[in-house]
């Protein structure tokens, strides 16, 4: 009996409320353990702060400035850093993938760079980032775009290469020509692989901010975190640790929204 | 004129260095409005023929010509039905069969009066918002047949059309077909490998034999379905219960059979 219900549980998967209790229950334990383990004096404060001590800090560093800004301040800077490194990764990729997927000379000259190129990690470019576009708004910018490039390329790429050739066939005998065979059909088949790789690509450089904020000097959560860590002021590093982490969480559920959107749209299993 | 003329058609392919012949010397007309089917064991090359009315596959020696003219890329002027349906999943019904309307430039309100025509003729009343995937496999047919015929094609090429459907669907949408073809009448070249339904919808039923691809027999249906009067019968099952519908359908699976004892004797040796 109890191995059917496990079984059963296994195909299915927990419920929504199963998940919601299992989801808290979880969590709760875990802030317990941290609360405990930072009470109870094995580790000094310093070493690990406990949750308490750093949702303070959250409160305090949302009116008090900290290196600068409050904590919100910097997270916006952030967040305005990294859209704009996003976006024009998504401006540049998107389009090169598809036209590279499209045609097969373009593939050939783009991809022995890129192949090479995707597999030098985003922080690696801090330092020339700095070097070429300075300090300021460049940079950062660069180093996010390098972490958030890849996928989205990739993505585009092969969605506009794997097109179902009978869908383009169709096309045709129905009498679509150039424009109207991309806006009606190549885009559209391409779509839900465009988006998960702006899903993936946002991922990756939400997570190169930390690293692109090393090189910035006056803003940013990456920045407030480098400067607390300099005055070994643990409880906001891990503050700003766990706001980058929410933010992430965020744009990751938006971006997920999309795609289930479209996927569902275009009668596929997410 | 909507006619098509396979003249001395050959293909051969390449394939790891060796090429093979899938069509050998293969000629046959299908005359203004007269409903052709092609049936043949896979491998036959029918589906190859079909494609070079199409404009999506090329001979390689010998001519196709529709409408007079050689066949050198697809066009609207000849609508194709896929087995797969092919309908475009992020369009709507609605969407799908006015998409070549659109291709031709034709103005909105025109392009609805004329989807809202063949959304009632195909009875797809009440879908016109649905995605593809929303649809059974029947009612998508009908929506790729009706994208065919929203075109007003003067040759409608149907590859295997119900094959991927179930035996109750598809006997409905061979009933519909006809009504459809008697209604307007088109060019028609069809692709089967059910000799059923070959015999019940064609006028002509030409035979196939494969590798290489070659005409075994072309079969007139089309004066015996005259003489018999099986257009007054509604129902597919009347019509298969004729004697002479029965009749001739035997001799095509006889003509079919006799290939496949040659070769199943030649392997024998």
């Amino acid at each position: 009996m109890a191995a059917v219900i496990a079984s059963r549980r296994a195909r299915h998967g927990p419920s929504r409320r199963e998940f919601v209790v299992l989801f808290v229950t979880g969590l709760l334990a875990f802030f317990a353990a941290w609360q405990a383990l930072s009470m109870i004096g094995i580790v000094p404060r310093s070493f690990l702060p406990g949750p308490i001590d750093v949702l303070q800090t959250i409160v305090r560093l949302s009116y008090e400035k900290y290196s600068g800004d409050t904590l919100w301040r910097h997270l916006l800077a952030s967040i305005g850093r990294f859209g704009m490194g996003f976006l024009l990764a998504a401006a540049v990729g998107i389009p090169l993938g598809l036209l590279m997927g499209w045609y097969r000379w373009l593939d050939d000259v783009v991809s022995p760079f890129f192949e090479s190129l995707r597999f030098v990690a985003p922080i690696a470019w801090v330092p020339f980032a700095g070097l070429w576009f300075g300090t300021g708004i460049g940079g950062p910018i660069l180093v996010i775009f390098s972490g958030a490039f890849p996928p989205c390329l990739i993505n585009a790429y092969r969605g506009a290469k794997y097109v179902d050739r009978r869908l383009v066939e169709a096309a045709q005998t129905l009498g679509a020509s150039g424009p109207r065979m991309v806006t009606d059909v190549l885009l559209p088949a391409s779509l839900p692989s465009i988006v998960a790789g702006l899903r993936v690509g946002a991922g990756l450089g939400w997570q190169s901010l930390v690293g692109a904020e090393l090189i910035v000097v006056a803003s940013g959560v990456g920045y407030l975190m480098v400067q607390a860590q300099l005055n070994l002021n643990t409880p906001t590093v891990m503050a700003g640790m766990i706001a980058i982490g929410l933010v992430g969480v965020a744009i990751d559920l938006a971006l997920r929204a999309l795609e289930n959107r479209i996927n569902q749209n275009w009668g596929r299993e997410s | 004129m909507s006619r098509i003329v396979y003249d001395r058609v050959n293909r051969t392919f390449q394939r790891g260095g060796e090429s093979f012949e899938a069509l050998n010397d293969v000629s046959f007309e299908v005359a203004e409005k007269e409903f052709v089917a092609i049936v043949g064991p896979s491998g036959c090359g029918k589906t190859t023929l079909l494609r070079m009315a199409a404009g999506l596959e090329f001979p390689t020696s010998g001519s196709v010509r529709v409408a007079n003219r050689d066949v050198t890329e697809p066009g609207p002027d000849r609508a194709v039905v896929f087995q797969q349906f092919a309908l475009f999943p992020w369009k709507s019904v609605d969407e799908n069969i006015g998409f070549g309307l659109k291709c031709r430039g034709v103005k909105e309100s025109e392009r609805a009066r004329i989807v809202a025509r063949f959304v009632q003729l195909m009875g797809l009343t009440g879908y016109e918002k649905a995605y593809p995937h929303q649809l059974s496999g029947g009612m998508q047919q009908r929506v790729a047949i009706a994208r065919s015929y929203a075109l007003d094609p003067g040759v409608l090429l149907m590859d295997e059309p119900f094959g991927a459907l179930d035996a109750q669907t598809r006997v409905v949408m061979q009933e519909e077909l006809i009504r459809l073809s008697r209604l307007n009448p088109r060019t028609v070249l069809f692709i089967t490998h059910s000799v059923e339904e070959a015999v019940y919808l064609a006028d002509r039923v030409v035979v196939m034999t494969p590798r290489p691809g070659r005409i075994e027999e072309i079969i007139d249906v089309g004066s015996i379905r005259r003489a018999e009067g099986w257009e007054k019968l509604e129902r597919i099952e009347e019509v298969m219960d004729q004697e002479s519908f029965v009749h001739l359908r035997t001799k095509i699976w006889k003509l079919l059979r006799a290939y496949q004892e040659g070769v199943k004797e030649a392997m024998a040796h």
